[in-house]
């Protein structure tokens, strides 16, 4: 390589790092930098009143499964925190498995659109996508409610005698959260299926397909990386969820984030919440690196 | 009529889940901008048109300082978040590859990947630090949470926009005499522009929204609309949730509108 | 004389990709481009001539070697340090500006006075006969007016030399021989040097002065049009430009022995194995019989219309391809399986010395 060549090389490695240092710096300051913070409290033994004491403990990870008992130090199973966990996987996959089983047919109705209308009911599912969480959640809210418009309109017909009790239940945490997130499925189903090559179809039914095959041998398997992309960017939220379960799951049924929120209040187990936060954190972490295999060899594969 | 024929794309039944879809994604919203129109006070009955909770979010000095707060957060958030974003998109794109770029992607891509809680939790740890060291107690750390968390939302259709460029275009002008800052100004960054204004757009829209870091990150009397609505909701379901969400609603489609427009393929 | 010579290579060498895996795009190529000649680099795709191109602009560095602009160095020189402009072949319209804006934008970059820049972009709109089109958005134009428009960007600012990187290559035909002739007429009224590349043989022979003929990185021969299509000096050129035919054959006497056996004469030649190359068009097709014809019979005919290919295998298989003008009444009277004489005219003979 000529020095001209490598000058040049150097320059542009140089430049990039200029002009992404901003960036990189603000987002150290206001995002990486307090999440190293957050790992190293999860390493420290709880202060007197709250926050953390100066030292090492492993106190708060052993606190994720295992309560100790006040008087002998015994170890045993921490119930409460293990329904929680549970709770929050169970309601984070029955969301995920649900908005792709109403948000694929969906994502197909788009991608089957002629262009014009296609670009329209995009819109369509991109403004709820959009709008304030606070506020879908909220309308939901509104629905199902004791005295919401779904009991107001079930007891007028004299359906039921009296309101439903909804609020405050798994599901309506599970029917919120569907609501909520089925837009963050329906978008990369779409990305894939609009990609998807229409002239396959002609040829899985000119092979003698039935719908139902062209469905699981042709469409489902080509369109796989949308799937997969759209199950990981609902189900992650989903596992973090705070504002979704705290308005329709009341205080009883607390999810992950609300359980760690619960630990930074007055007088509560900051360490605790740290090492909820990071295995949070390393779930999440460990959702998107399958993806992002999952991709990588998706891409290498059509090459 | 009776008989459509055969239509290759159609999937038995795909067709009323989607409709059942958007049904069901509309209906909750719909009810909820009807009904802040309502002279009642519950969603249980409708009791004739009236403006009246428009009126009395208005008269409200709390939504009234929370509007003005989430607008001066929304707009610093948006245009710090944008400047940085785009130098950075101008660092990361039309280069060849260099060593450490996929890091500066990841960090980028940060906010949208840790989960919010997560995220609210380390800042809240984070500035409660500061605060005490400092004794600062300002806007400062909603606008530089903001800032950070907005970043990747302005920089996606920025980087979009500069890789669906065409590289040549830059080399011509070099070709014709242009300096690299000559070239940035008349070529580049004029063609950049509507790619700026989106991710300023959606960078907006998502500070606007956000309520979970809001709620961890805010000093006391620091309340945005999403926070105070929050405070509302856990308190009391009232009428006058309904006309501000709306209005914000009416933000929003307004200014993702706005964003089509701009980014919109041209034929 | 160095005044003479716009552009000249010496020993350049263009390396892509790292160490080990580097492919060489130029492999050590030295020319030299007189002052205002049409010379055309002609090549296949991924043969080098667009790097060359690239590097005389100054869009790349070269790994090696030196590129002189009138006898200075100018290797390391940034492009918009050149006094040399460039036709892309995607046009590279600057797609918010209007046609006068893009013609103007190089003199506006140095620096000139704006009645200048007016009054060349004005003389350029006239030159390439788009005056009506000055404030138009170049998204507006067709294929050939953003042709034009490209054309007067490039040599608004009189560059000293104008490159072409295969600028016809997405018009249709018509327009492209039409273009062909307005790039020939533009270059001879301003009198630039023209450095034009392509890979299409026919557009090289009908416009250069000289033709830089490429192949894998390495300039296989420079010379004006008649002289590669003549006497190409390799089997690639002869390939390359034009149809021909391979006829391998050894030395026997001053005669050569073709592999059917049969002797003929051609160009005297120092090896003694070689191939002989003879055009379709200097074929001829005789009678059986006649004396020193080689003995062929017919195997395929095509008709192209204005003439009618006949390929004929001689008597070892070697297959020959003779191009015959097509009768006024269209039927040569030929068959497939006839028995014909070839004869080839020893002058229009050329021996490769393989």
């Amino acid at each position: 390589m000529s020095p001209a060549e490598q000058a040049q090389i150097t320059q542009s490695t140089r430049n990039g790092w200029l002009l992404s240092a901003p960036a990189l710096v603000l987002l150290t300051i206001a995002a990486v930098g307090p999440l190293a913070i957050v790992v190293a409290y999860s390493f420290m033994p709880q202060g007197d009143f709250n926050g953390v004491a100066w030292g090492f403990s492993l106190e708060a990870w052993q606190g994720i499964l295992f309560t100790k008992d006040v008087f002998d130090g015994t170890l045993a199973w921490a119930d409460a925190n293990l329904t929680i966990f549970w709770r929050s996987v169970k309601l984070s996959m029955l969301t995920t498995v649900f908005t792709f089983v109403v948000g694929f047919p969906t994502s197909w109705f788009i991608a089957t659109r002629a262009p014009k209308a296609r670009a329209l009911w995009l819109f369509l599912i991109t403004i709820p996508f959009w709008t304030n969480l606070l506020i879908r959640t909220f309308a939901i809210n509104e629905i199902i409610r004791k005295e919401g418009l779904l009991n107001t309109i079930l007891l007028k017909l004299h359906i039921i005698s009296k309101p439903l009790e909804m609020i405050y239940t798994d599901t309506a945490v599970f029917i919120g959260m569907t609501y909520v997130y089925l837009p963050l499925m329906v978008l990369p189903l779409f990305a894939s299926l609009d990609r998807f090559d229409m002239r396959l179809l002609e040829a899985a039914y000119d092979l003698y397909a039935s719908p139902f095959q062209v469905l699981r041998k042709v469409i489902v398997p080509i369109v796989k990386p949308g799937i997969i992309a759209g199950s990981i960017l609902v189900f992650v939220p989903s596992l973090g969820a705070y504002v979704t379960p705290r308005l329709l799951g009341g205080g009883k049924n607390m999810m992950i984030g609300n359980f760690i929120e619960l630990q930074f209040g007055q007088g509560r187990n900051w360490p605790l919440g740290a090492s909820l936060s990071v295995t949070l954190l390393f779930i999440v972490t460990g959702a998107l690196l399958v993806y992002v295999r999952h991709a990588n060899r998706e891409t290498t594969h059509g090459q | 009529m009776a008989s459509k024929g055969f239509v290759l794309s159609r999937l038995p039944g795909f067709n009323a889940i989607a409709i059942g879809v958007f049904v069901a994604l509309y209906l909750p919203i719909g009810m909820l901008v009807v009904y802040s129109f309502n002279a009642g006070k519950s969603v249980a009955s409708w009791e004739g048109f009236s403006l009246q909770w428009y009126a009395v979010a208005w008269a409200n000095d709390a939504v009234k300082d929370a509007t003005i707060r989430s607008l001066y957060l929304a707009l610093s958030a948006a245009v710090i978040s944008t400047l940085l974003a785009t130098l950075a998109a101008l660092g990361t794109t039309r280069r060849a590859a260099f060593k450490g770029q996929t890091f500066i992607y990841v960090m980028i891509n940060q906010p949208l990947m840790v989960p919010e809680i997560v995220s609210a939790v380390a800042l809240l740890i984070f500035f409660a630090m500061i605060k005490q060291a400092t004794g600062y107690a300002g806007m400062g750390y909603l606008i530089a949470a903001h800032a950070a968390f907005c970043i990747p939302f302005a920089y996606l259709p920025i980087r979009a926009r500069l890789e669906g460029m065409d590289l040549t275009l830059e080399t011509a002008a070099s070709d014709l005499y242009a300096s690299s800052w000559q070239t940035f100004r008349f070529v580049t960054l004029p063609l950049l522009l509507p790619g700026i204004f989106a991710g300023m757009m959606l960078a907006f829209v998502t500070s606007l929204d956000d309520v979970v870091i809001t709620v961890f990150v805010k000093s006391a009397g620091q309340d945005t609309l999403p926070t105070y609505m929050l405070g509302q909701i856990r308190r009391q379901v009232t009428a006058e949730i309904n006309a501000i969400s709306t209005v914000l609603l009416a933000l929003t489609v307004a200014l993702l509108t706005l964003f089509f427009l701009l980014t919109r393929k041209k034929d | 004389m160095t005044q003479t010579i716009a552009v000249e290579a010496r020993n350049v060498v263009k390396a892509f990709g790292h160490a080990d895996t580097a492919v060489r795009a130029l492999d050590d190529v030295s020319v030299q481009i007189r002052k205002g000649e049409f010379f055309t680099l002609l090549g296949p795709s991924g043969c080098g001539k667009t790097t060359l191109l690239r590097l005389i602009a100054g869009f790349e560095m070269p790994s090696g070697g030196t590129i002189l602009l009138e006898g200075a160095d100018i290797t390391t020189l940034p492009p918009n340090k050149r006094p040399v402009n460039t036709v892309f072949q995607s046009y590279a319209l600057f797609p918010h500006l209007t046609v006068a804006q893009n013609i103007g934008f190089g003199l506006e970059m140095l620096g000139r006075p704006k009645s200048e820049v007016q009054a060349t972009t004005a003389r350029m709109l006239a030159l390439v006969k788009l005056e009506a089109m000055a404030n138009r958005k170049t998204s507006q134009l067709s294929g050939g007016q953003q042709q034009r428009v490209a054309l007067a960007r490039a040599l608004a600012p009189s560059p000293k030399v104008l490159l072409l990187d295969e600028p016809l290559s997405a018009l249709d035909l018509k327009l492209r021989k039409e273009m062909q002739i307005e790039l020939k007429r533009l270059q001879l009224e301003t009198g630039i040097t023209f450095i034009f590349v392509t890979h299409d043989q026919e557009e090289a022979l009908t416009m250069s002065d000289r033709i830089g003929v490429m192949s894998a990185g390495k300039l296989q021969q420079v010379g004006p049009p008649k002289e590669i299509y003549n006497h190409p000096v390799n089997r690639f050129v002869a390939s390359f430009i034009g149809e021909t035919n391979f006829l391998p054959a050894s030395r026997d006497g001053d005669r050569y022995r073709l592999d059917c056996g049969i002797k003929i004469a051609a160009p005297a030649s120092n090896a003694a194995r070689v191939t002989l190359t003879i055009r379709p068009e200097q074929v001829r097709l005789v009678a059986e019989t006649e004396a020193d014809a080689l003995p062929a019979k017919i195997t395929n005919l095509v008709y192209f219309g204005t003439d009618t290919h006949c390929h004929a295998a001689l008597l070892d298989g070697t297959e020959v391809v003779a191009r015959l003008q097509s009768p006024a009444s269209g039927d040569a009277g030929l068959a497939v399986g006839q028995s014909v004489g070839l004869r080839f005219v020893p002058e229009a003979i050329q021996v490769l010395e393989d």
